[in-house]
């Protein structure tokens, strides 16, 4: 039986690389990533509870927000953080409409904008669903909509 | 001019995409060991006992502090009247109580659960009234012996009043009384949270050598440094603070606490490097957030809408410590008409002290609540004659030649022109002189608007600089020490220079963090000075590195400085320009074809500080707040829902006279998310109490900002460009306005819709409701 307290090393699929970490069973995927042995720290904390998104990866390219998923969960998934984005199309938006300013809760967006482009279709309704899950202090979120809106296809196409 | 006025991508926009950006957060070195707080559970209580042993006994604990392990202090960027841990009594709910450090977060949160302290609790004064109440409680027993570190300060012995501030101007009461037409306003607003999306965050290291290394996200890494030294008694130069990318801060970052806790962490455990991270809850309820107010303006005019005269009290929640409310309620006071002309004036900021979290700047520095209830004030005044509410505020809008509430004088250059930006709005905003159009039934749409203006309110000493150095490919390192948490600062700066030295802008390199042992001093990021003083010390620079290239130049190319001229990365004699020298031949000194070499690095300095400024008389509120304003006017339609108090955002928009715009994108950016902002503030955020002074609200569940979907459903801003003469490029101040008016504008908008006087933030539907009566349904 695993242990509920020890550290254990887990192999975890990140950026479609596999990755050896050792853990603590009430880890969450959050401190997994931002630790010393992954580095991964695009994944930004924020409110720790879920409300605020600045956490989101993508689970097998469901945005997901990591600090309320414990990384034991996440053994046997594919994991994708902003840093696994390589010249992503959502990211090319981001930047020519200014979706950002201080930068913090970008990743987050990222990853939910890149996530709803690799869906189907998608009007202006599910387009707001999925980007009420985040919150950004700074932007008029048009910005962020208009960016994620240039690389999810509409519905009428 | 190429580079100013054109959209150029932010310098850290790459970074920002791709998760590289680094927040303090991000960059921790092993073996840091974390602190930690134990806040208080009480709003006001006597501290009977603090029972730490059990928590001293939890594995990898290594100190445990409270007020009475520390010598007596007292801290406030005004008056000193707040201990880093709260000593005798806690006079909010969330002031931190003990501190712990330990080897690792886990330790540091399983000894906070052992950690017991004993309350007797205390009258709570839970809002302004319970202050001002005759035999109120005081929050301060003893407020006569507090230092007033930065005057001006008047508090007000055995009260809860910390400070009052007064402007009086011509002959108010005489000329209220013969106004044909007066009308009366109060508002009441709740304190807000800055909510940052980066928690506050500071580390602290003590080297052996005695250097203190403080590293943060905060707005105000030269104001740490003094500040550090002064209590603990250092010298300013012994500490070094460096700021990496601010992941938000509207204010809420210029205040310090987090620093001088992470200091007395990391000197308890002999210097070692310790982290202290806010959580959400503390972030919200234990950092300082933005006053709340309650405000009475009345205003007299003539028939024909002439504002005569006012008389203005305004009272803000100040929470618990003064921190910089004083400052907050000079602002207030000198720009307290909005940008009208007003001859007789009488006005009164009181800054109360209650048991709520105390406060500090939000972005507007005062002018966002204030601008509520002058603008408010105005829509009335506009009903109450029937006239046009833009063609009021224009007919009455300041003028060169003006005196403002402090009597500066105001010309083209300082003040910019409200009326054009209220003309090209009446366009933008497709204006129907405020009539309510009825859609259906139940449904009406609506437009406010509201006019702000706002000055910085700076010291009158505040000082910036930059350093240039180049490299040996000719391009250039710029150091500044502004502090880049969103509106590209870093960016306009690597403009400005690159405009300068006639070089692209990828030709300058821009540190993203602030170093104080580095980089040159700069007073704070705030108030939307950057571009002003962080500009003007570029162009110095600039200028300073132009007359080092052309001296060299011209001892190599036999000629006097005079005869050549600067351009594509070149010096070149101006009448024959093929007699050049790149850059890059003089950028490390020059080396003839013989071998031998002459000059050095080219390296400019750059200094600049604010002129003409002075502090305000305490009597009559006289003097000159800023080197000049920022005006504009801002428009909101709405949707309004008669029978359910419902309101969608349809359009918001923004004119607003920004002089020369030097990054526009960037520039449309700031403006619209200061809306969004300041739409969110007015129609849903605010900090509630319970009963006993419980802060309810300290999560982004209950302390409800915007979210997508929620927002206005189009966004406009449109620019007025009249030159501030002095300022870089004729550039004026804008990233804190886009919040200023809007709240007044939506309820002005929502007041014309549910045709009744809607005074009172945030404006909920139940709010709105409350103010039609509160009747049941069936009742309508």
């Amino acid at each position: 039986m695993r242990s509920l307290t020890r550290p254990e090393e887990v192999t975890l699929t990140i950026n479609n690389e596999p990755r050896e970490v050792i853990i603590y069973p009430g880890e969450t995927l959050l401190y997994t990533l931002r630790g010393d042995a992954l580095g991964l720290t695009g994944a930004k904390p924020g409110c720790e509870n879920g409300d605020c998104g600045a956490c989101t990866v993508l689970i097998d390219n469901i945005p997901t927000k990591s600090c309320l998923m414990l990384t034991v969960e996440v053994e046997d998934h594919s994991i994708t953080t902003v840093e696994g984005l390589k010249h992503a199309p959502i990211q090319e938006a981001f930047l020519s409409q200014s979706a950002f300013q201080c930068g913090y809760c970008t990743s987050g967006f990222l990853m939910v904008g890149h996530a709803l482009s690799l869906q189907g279709a998608a009007d202006q309704g599910r387009l707001v669903e999925w980007l009420r899950s985040n919150i950004c202090r700074c932007t008029s979120y048009q910005e962020i909509c208009d960016a994620v809106q240039s690389v999810v296809r509409s519905e009428v196409e | 001019m190429t580079i100013i006025g054109t959209s150029v991508r932010r310098k850290e926009a790459s970074s920002k995409v791709t998760g590289r950006a680094r927040y303090t957060n991000d960059m921790n070195v092993p073996g840091t060991w974390h602190a930690l707080f134990v806040p208080a559970r009480q709003a006001h209580a006597k501290i009977v006992g603090i029972h730490t042993a059990d928590a001293r006994k939890v594995a990898g604990v290594q100190t445990i502090l409270t007020a009475g392990d520390l010598a007596p202090l007292l801290t406030g960027d005004v008056t000193e009247d707040r201990p880093p841990l709260a000593k005798d009594k806690v006079r909010y709910w969330g002031e931190p109580v003990a501190l712990i450090v330990a080897r690792d977060e886990s330790a540091a949160q399983k000894a906070a659960s052992l950690i017991k302290v004993r309350y007797r609790p205390l009258a709570v004064v839970n809002s302004i009234q319970d202050a001002l109440k005759a035999n109120a409680p005081l929050v301060h027993d003893n407020i006569g012996s507090y230092t007033v570190a930065t005057p001006p300060a008047s508090p007000r012995k055995h009260s809860n009043i910390a400070d009052e501030a007064n402007m009086i101007k011509g002959d108010p009461d005489r000329f209220l009384k013969k106004c044909s037409v007066r009308v009366k306003v109060q508002v009441s607003l709740p304190q807000i949270d800055h909510a940052a999306i980066e928690p506050r965050i500071a580390k602290a290291e003590i080297l052996p050598d005695g250097r203190v290394l403080i590293q943060a996200s905060t707005q105000s890494p030269f104001e740490v440094q003094k500040q550090v030294a002064k209590y603990f008694k250092l010298n300013p130069g012994q500490i070094i603070v460096q700021v990496p990318l601010v992941g938000g801060a509207f204010g809420g970052k210029a205040a310090i606490q987090l620093e001088l806790l992470a200091y007395l962490a990391s000197r308890a455990v002999g210097g070692h490097t310790v982290k202290l991270v806010n959580t959400r809850e503390a972030d919200m309820a234990t950092s300082p957030v933005g006053m709340g107010m309650e405000a009475e303006v009345e205003l007299g005019a003539t028939q024909d809408g002439m504002i005569q005269a006012a008389q203005m009290r305004f009272y803000m929640d100040i929470g618990a410590y003064t921190d910089s409310a004083p400052r907050i309620a000079r602002a207030i006071a000198a720009q307290c008409t909005g940008p009208y002309n007003i001859e007789h004036l009488h006005t009164d900021v009181f800054s109360v002290y209650t048991n709520h979290t105390y406060t500090t700047a939000f972005r507007g520095f005062g002018h966002m609540p204030m601008t509520f209830a002058v603008e408010r004030a105005i829509d009335e005044l506009a009903k109450a004659l029937d006239q046009d509410p833009l063609r009021l505020r224009e007919q009455n809008a300041l003028a060169p030649g003006h005196l403002t509430p402090t009597k500066a004088r105001l010309t083209r250059s300082n003040l910019g022109h409200l009326p054009l930006c209220i003309e090209q709005m009446r366009r933008v905003i497709r204006w129907n002189q405020a009539a309510v159009e009825p859609i259906d039934a139940h449904r009406v749409r609506a437009t406010g608007v509201a006019a702000f203006w706002k000055t910085s309110s700076s010291p009158p000493n505040a000082i910036s600089g930059a350093i240039t150095l180049m490299n040996s490919d000719g391009s250039v390192n710029l150091n500044i020490g502004a502090v880049e948490f969103g509106p590209a600062t870093k960016t306009t700066a690597a403009q400005i220079l690159a405009e300068q030295l006639r070089i692209p802008i990828d030709q300058v390199f821009v540190h993203e963090d602030v170093n104080t042992a580095v980089d040159p001093e700069h007073w704070k990021t705030v108030a939307s000075l950057s571009t002003y003083m962080v500009g003007r010390a570029v162009m110095d620079a600039a200028d300073d590195m132009v007359r080092q290239l052309k001296s060299i130049a011209a001892a190599i190319l036999r000629c006097s400085p005079d005869d050549l001229d600067y351009g594509g990365e070149k010096i070149f004699v101006r009448d024959d320009p093929t007699i050049a020298l790149r850059y890059q031949d003089l950028a490390l000194g020059y080396k003839y074809p013989e071998g031998d070499s002459i000059g050095g690095q080219i390296m400019g300095r750059g200094r600049f500080m604010i002129r003409h400024l002075n502090l305000l008389d305490q009597q009559t509120g006289h003097g000159r707040p800023g080197p000049a304003w920022t005006v504009g006017v801002q428009a909101v339609e709405v949707e309004y829902h008669r029978i359910t108090h419902q309101y969608r955002i349809l359009k918001a928009a923004t004119v607003l006279d920004a002089g020369q715009v030097i990054n526009p994108k960037a520039a449309a950016g700031q403006v619209m998310g200061g809306m969004n902002m300041g739409l969110g503030i007015a129609s849903r955020e605010a900090v509630h109490y319970d009963a006993q002074g419980q802060f309810l609200s300290n999560q982004f569940r209950s302390y409800r900002v915007m979210r997508v979907g929620e927002q206005a459903e189009q966004y406009l801003v449109e620019f007025v460009e009249t030159p501030q003469v002095d300022s870089p490029f004729g550039a004026r101040p804008l990233g804190e306005h886009g919040v200023l008016a809007i709240g007044a504008a939506l309820a002005n908008a929502l007041s014309r819709a549910a045709n009744i006087p809607l005074n009172v933030l945030p404006l909920t539907p139940e709010v709105i409701w409350r103010a039609k009566g509160g009747k049941a349904y069936g009742a309508l």
